[in-house]
């Protein structure tokens, strides 16, 4: 079990983009085939430093995020490492057909950074709000998906798609939120983590999301003795599957917790793997088949069920099922 | 620049020849895949392995070669063909083309044949990687060009035309697109589906230098590749106006030919008519 920051102390808040900002120009001073490609979202997508730091690696590209893909694509086979960024609606939402075709198909060595994913993107609405990207990009050959948790694993996450070789996806969010690793913490990709352990319910969540899991296991165990497991699912492709499989043999139930559809996203990852080697009962924390809105982020998360009151029921509905 | 001598005229000829019996004999053999496209830009392939491009079948991937890109990626047989010519693999493996195992796919894929550059068929994102590749080289003060060989209907794609905005903007000479500018697509004529014309205003709008030849004039070809290399500070398009299916007399001119091989009856009519190119000159 890995060690974290104490939750009962009032969390650090910071944005997950922040994390990918400093990663981006890290990861540019060890390497210097690393390049950024910005579709007119700069500061938004935190490349702001990028663009200070190293003007000559940047490349504005304006209002086209399928250009984005497939010029990066281009970048990549000459030999630059590109990251590329927009809202994740956007790339990948919009550039499916170059990320399949130009990185995948054709092994291109490009990292898609997608911001502004999930209902906590907020004010801005459904036409924002990427919930289907998760899905999307798992469904791809080649390509790697990494959802981190927070500002400082999302640091180390950019800098472990920058050493690893092919085209990769990493996601993030807008708003403020809590961190909850340390800088100590080891970063693997395909390594999931368990930051709690309890034998009742194996919770597994990926994202910012990951706080309310480890809040709900924290009430649940101190006012109901239920006592779960909580595994931080990082990075759904190539998924842990031994982890996810010793947390069902352990817990015995499962309940997955994700800013996402419920349908194609990591929960159903997680559910291929169980379903093949240990099935068990599962109940899915996410967005249940329809559109955000517009609402403060905190609100989203609770309308759409997936704040901590939800995480505690769910659990409690997968409980009485495994009995 | 400087005129073709009449050797080199001759074996660039005999080479657009060779690649248009070639591709007849292979899409016959494969019983599907497109043969207006392959035929009428056999010129130009010949132009390109045998003339224009720096490479070196034996070291495909040598770093400081020019790349050719292929974004309209159903024409690959005619690339095939031109490759095989040039020595990048053996004639026979032609024979393979479309078939379970060979390394000549459908449509053009990198991982199979890396000397292609890219993975291609999905229409318009050919431009848009030859603009990163070109831009990668700027970055690197590489002096090694990229040329992308598109067709007219993908130029109804938005994506194209984002990076039409965007070789403009970066200046991005070492770029020439190559327009095979047949006036079909499958499902009819190209102005009649989505007219393009006025082309030639259109990318010069996007500040790019625009040369607009026949495309299957080999003395043309070479030429044109000339001005664009000596163009500084601007892409350059050749609008390269073809006949379909140029070199057989009931292919050329005929949209209903851009999807659909030969018969086994009509292949021979075909290199029939092929095998006799070379004594009516």
């Amino acid at each position: 079990m890995q060690t974290m920051r104490d939750l009962q102390q009032t969390p650090q808040m910071r944005p997950t983009r922040d994390g990918f900002g400093e990663g981006l120009v890290e990861a540019a001073r060890r390497d210097p085939a690393v390049v950024a490609v910005c579709a007119d979202l700069v500061e938004s997508t935190r490349m702001q430093a990028m663009h200070d730091t190293f003007p000559e690696r940047f490349i504005e590209i304006g209002v086209s995020e399928q250009l984005l893909v497939a010029m990066s694509a281009g970048l990549a086979m000459a030999g630059k490492i590109p990251f590329i960024a927009s809202y994740a609606m956007f790339c990948p939402g919009r550039a499916w057909e170059q990320v399949r075709t130009n990185l995948c198909l054709n092994e291109a060595n490009v990292k898609i950074a997608g911001a502004h994913a999930g209902v906590s993107v907020g004010p801005d609405g459904a036409t924002h709000q990427a919930v289907e990207d998760i899905a999307i990009m798992r469904v791809i050959p080649h390509m790697t998906v990494v959802v981190p948790c927070d500002a400082v694993q999302t640091k180390k996450a950019t800098l472990a798609v920058a050493e690893r070789f092919g085209p990769a996806y990493v996601r993030f969010g807008r708003e403020k939120s809590p961190v909850v690793t340390t800088e100590e913490m080891p970063f693997e990709i395909g390594k999931a983590q368990r930051l709690r352990e309890g034998g009742d319910v194996a919770i597994v969540a990926c994202g910012i999301l990951l706080y309310n899991a480890l809040r709900a296991a924290e009430e649940l165990a101190r006012d109901e003795s239920i006592e779960c497991s909580v595994i931080n699912n990082h990075t759904i492709k190539p998924i842990d599957e031994a982890a996810l499989v010793d947390a069902a043999q352990r817990c015995g139930a499962v309940v997955t917790v994700e800013e996402h559809q419920v349908h194609g996203g990591m929960g159903s990852a997680v559910a291929e793997v169980l379903a093949l080697r240990h099935p068990v009962p599962m109940e899915f924390v996410g967005v249940q088949d329809r559109f955000g809105q517009s609402g403060k982020p905190e609100e989203l998360i609770e309308l759409y069920g997936m704040g901590v009151e939800s995480i505690k029921e769910s659990v409690r509905r997968v409980l009485a099922r495994k009995r | 620049m400087g005129s073709l001598s009449s050797e080199r005229m001759s074996l660039l000829q005999e080479k657009a020849t060779a690649i248009r019996r070639d591709i007849i004999e292979m899409l016959a053999q494969a019983k599907s895949g497109h043969t207006a496209g392959s035929l009428d830009m056999a010129d130009v392939f010949a132009v390109m392995y045998f003339h224009v491009l720096r490479h070196d079948p034996a070291n495909p991937l040598w770093e400081d070669r020019d790349r050719l890109i292929l974004s309209a990626g159903h024409i690959c047989p005619v690339r095939y063909a031109a490759m095989a010519e040039a020595g990048y693999f053996p004639r026979a493996e032609l024979a393979t083309l479309r078939a379970l195992g060979s390394r000549l796919q459908g449509h053009p894929e990198r991982k199979y044949l890396p000397a292609l550059e890219t993975t291609s068929g999905p229409l318009g994102g050919g431009l848009a990687q030859g603009a990163g590749m070109a831009y990668a080289a700027k970055m690197d003060a590489k002096s090694w060009r990229v040329y992308i060989v598109t067709s007219d209907g993908e130029h109804q794609a938005g994506l194209h035309w984002e990076a039409v905005l965007f070789a403009g903007k970066n200046k991005l000479d070492n770029v020439v697109c190559i327009v095979d500018r047949n006036f079909i697509q499958i499902d009819g004529s190209t102005e009649q589906v989505m007219p393009l014309e006025p082309l030639r205003d259109k990318y010069e709008a996007f500040n790019w230098n625009v040369l607009e030849i026949d495309g299957n004039d080999i003395a043309a070809l070479c030429d044109a590749a000339d001005r664009a290399r000596s163009t500084a500070g601007k892409p350059t398009v050749i609008i390269a106006r073809t006949v379909p299916g140029k070199g057989v007399s009931f292919i050329e001119g005929d949209f209903r030919w851009h999807g659909k091989p030969p018969t086994k009856e009509e292949a021979e009519l075909a290199l029939r008519e092929l095998s006799t190119v070379g004594e009516a000159r």
